[in-house]
């Protein structure tokens, strides 16, 4: 206990960064549900790619180290342009092939979470044993060990008392409230977006209406996919290594983290993920860090016990039956 | 079926299956009293014999079948027979159903380590223990609907193995070793004699639980399975079962028609949970040591793969599909590294394929095209060529 009030500050920064990481991906998970109902369990095989195309990035410059200024924001940016490029354009192609025969035949629900569970398990394999040890030249059991890209040259930036916030979690959490804005601008206003909100609440008058479900439905798997693909620019900012199955247990917390807010809901999966993200830096405080999953999932079961719609209740656009 | 109009060999395919499975159980379910009993011995009689040599070197050339028979293929089969419990008949969708297997696993660690205890006391506590955890889990979550359970019960997954370990009484990350096998029933040997000889059963003492022989093991689970499945197969008939195909299909209605949903619910994540226990007690007693990442998500989402391949409310379609699920990886061991990639493949392949299951029942199919059956459809199908039709129950 005296350890959470003595670094106080640090958990929270860091429970913080770690949140906004799991919110941006939360938006992939909550707008895929939102529209097809569907758990998208490849989603974390999704931003897996997207961590291997900023490594690959990053390589192609001749790993850059120590990177600052105005060089670390353009760096940036390219980084999650290509992330969010390779996570998008994976999103879509994987819709195509494991989602779109099943919505196609009217399959259930069921068929469809396995189809997931399916191409997820594919993905993650496939990175394991093909690309990663082509792309990276590495040997070909070696594909399971963290490869690393150190490029951002840390420093604390903010710094009062106890208080300290160094420049990768700053930009991580500025990063992740960045693109949330964008994503809310964009389905509030845009015609796409309007079509994802009608689609999310009623799929067949959508189509009455005249909205083109096949796009809206591969219009979301893309932003979802590039959401995640940021995410995946900013992890490998502030953790700096990958590896296949990172996505496995980042996957299950966004899910989680996009329930905890209310799935369906954009903002919900930004309440979500930061809640998420506090909770389980305090609760690895309180009860040693090899508690911290055991935390964040105990947390889901009790807030889901009292709330069963989420903090922020579901809905895209409203709450669905 | 308009399937024939279809120019595509892949529809066409589709459909020839489809209807030679559909032959096949209506002349099952007209089938008379005493030739069901002549299949269902034959069953038995070909589960008998399931581990002789000349079935393994073709089934399983890479490693020892009759273990392979025990674990992974008798346990998944088991452990899918309880799921679909839970998915399959009263359609909730548990996704950390692994918790209860591991459960099993370790009461039968802790109680036979610790305690001195013998395989068949533990079976019956951890039966009893694991059945009171899954009521335990359900009793909170269970107002919970579709999703929401699944995230929760896969949360509740992670928290079991984490649990087990970082808890230092049960060994933490290095498990529980040292794990009793069952006490020998009896030394009774098989004879030694040309006939048994020639299938390798020759020698063979089927109710002496050693180290070594798989084939005892084999036995032991194939009754549990057995027991499993008679049980399960009575409920479904009952009064049990017509109430969960009710919440299945329609909860609100259920409720209406004075069906106490949330008992029959909290019933059917008990029986789930107490078969997962039993197959985890069975498998330690044959493992000697277990560990925590005996236990991982990925298990419970094999077995529910199993579930929905098979055909999910369907036994026989569960049990094959847990069967297939279990053998496929371990057949192709060959490919050594690429199986889990070319498992994933299939899985995805199977689903766009048959999304039913590969012997799904008449009312679970018909459900599945009406959209209901617990799960129902995906929210945005319109705008395929097909559209789906709720008469397959007019037929």
């Amino acid at each position: 206990m005296s350890n959470l009030f003595n670094q106080f500050w640090p958990y929270t920064i860091d429970g913080l960064s770690l949140g906004a990481i799991y919110a941006l991906m939360a938006l992939g998970y909550t707008m895929v549900y939102g529209v097809l109902r569907l758990i998208n369990f490849a989603h974390s095989e999704i931003f897996m790619i997207g961590t291997f195309a900023v490594l690959g990035t990053l390589h192609l410059f001749g790993m850059p180290t120590n990177v600052s200024g105005f060089a670390l924001v353009g760096l940036l940016i390219v980084l999650a342009l290509v992330g969010g490029a390779a996570s998008g354009g994976s999103a879509v192609i994987l819709e195509y092939v494991a989602y779109r025969p099943l919505r196609r035949h009217g399959a259930s629900r069921l068929a469809a979470l396995i189809s997931a569970i399916g191409a997820s398990l594919f993905l993650q394999q496939l990175f394991a044993r093909l690309v990663v040890p082509a792309a990276f030249d590495l040997p070909k059991e070696k594909g399971a060990l963290p490869v690393q890209g150190h490029f951002v040259q840390k420093s604390n930036v903010i710094h009062i008392g106890s208080f300290e916030l160094s420049n990768d979690r700053l930009i991580v959490i500025v990063g992740a409230v960045l693109m949330m804005l964008l994503l809310d601008v964009f389905v509030e206003r845009t015609k796409l977006g309007r079509g994802i909100r009608a689609t999310a609440q009623d799929p067949e008058t959508a189509v009455l209406m005249g909205v083109n479900i096949d796009r809206i439905v591969t219009a979301t798997f893309a932003i979802g996919g590039a959401m995640a693909g940021v995410a995946a620019a900013l992890y490998m900012l502030r953790f700096e290594e990958t590896r296949y199955d990172v996505g496995f247990l980042l996957g299950i917390k966004a899910f989680t983290a996009a329930v905890l807010g209310g799935i369906g809901n954009l903002r919900g999966a930004l309440v979500g993920g930061v809640l998420l993200g506090l909770f389980e830096m305090y609760g690895s405080a309180i009860f040693g860090s090899e508690w911290q999953n055991v935390v964040a999932f105990s947390v889901l079961v009790l807030v889901l016990m009292f709330r069963p719609t989420g903090i922020l209740g579901e809905s895209l656009q409203q709450a669905r039956a | 079926m308009n399937n024939s109009s279809n120019g595509n060999p892949l529809t066409r395919v589709r459909g020839a299956y489809s209807s030679a499975s559909d032959s096949v159980r209506d002349r099952w379910s007209d089938a008379p009293g005493w030739a069901r009993w002549l299949v269902y011995l034959i069953l038995i009689v070909v589960a008998l014999v399931l581990p002789a040599d000349g079935i393994g070197n073709v089934m399983s050339p890479f490693t020892d079948w009759p273990t392979l028979l025990f674990f992974p293929i008798g346990g998944y089969i088991l452990l899918a027979i309880g799921l679909n419990v839970v998915v399959g008949q009263a359609g909730l969708l548990d996704l950390g159903y692994v918790a209860f297997f591991a459960i099993g696993g370790y009461t039968m660690a802790v109680f036979g380590v610790k305690f001195g205890w013998s395989f068949w006391e533990i079976l019956f506590v951890g039966v009893i223990l694991s059945a009171l955890s899954g009521i335990i889990l359900g009793a909170p979550t269970l107002r919970l609907r579709g999703d929401y359970l699944a995230i929760v019960t896969l949360g509740f997954g992670e928290i079991v193995r984490i649990t087990a370990n970082n808890t230092d009484y049960i060994g933490g990350p290095n498990g529980i070793g040292g794990i009793p096998h069952p006490p020998t029933l009896t030394e009774w040997t098989i004879p030694d004699n040309g006939f048994f000889d020639a299938l390798g059963f020759g020698g063979v003492q089927p109710f002496k639980y050693g180290a070594l022989d798989g084939k005892p093991y084999y036995y032991l689970m194939l009754a549990v399975i057995i027991l499993a499945i008679i049980f399960v197969k009575r409920l479904e008939n009952s009064r049990v079962g017509r109430a969960w195909a009710s919440i299945r299909e329609d909860e609100d209605a259920a409720e209406l028609m004075g069906v106490p949903t949330f008992k029959f619910k909290l019933a059917a994540f008990a029986i789930g949970a107490a078969i997962g226990g039993a197959t985890g007690v069975v498998y330690a007693s044959q493992a000697v040591s277990i560990i925590p990442t005996n236990f991982p998500f990925i298990l419970s989402a094999t077995i529910l793969a199993a579930v929905v391949l098979g055909g999910s409310g369907n036994l026989p379609g569960v049990i094959f599909g847990a069967f297939l699920v279990a053998w496929i990886p371990e057949r192709i061991r060959g490919l050594a590294e690429y199986r889990i990639l070319v498992f994933g493949g299939v899985l995805v392949l199977l689903m766009a394929f048959r999304p039913e299951g590969l012997l799904p029942s008449r009312r679970r199919k018909a459900e599945l095209a009406e959209g209901t059956g617990g799960m129902g459809t995906m929210g945005a199908e319109i705008g395929g060529p097909v559209t789906v039709v709720a008469g397959e129950v007019n037929e």
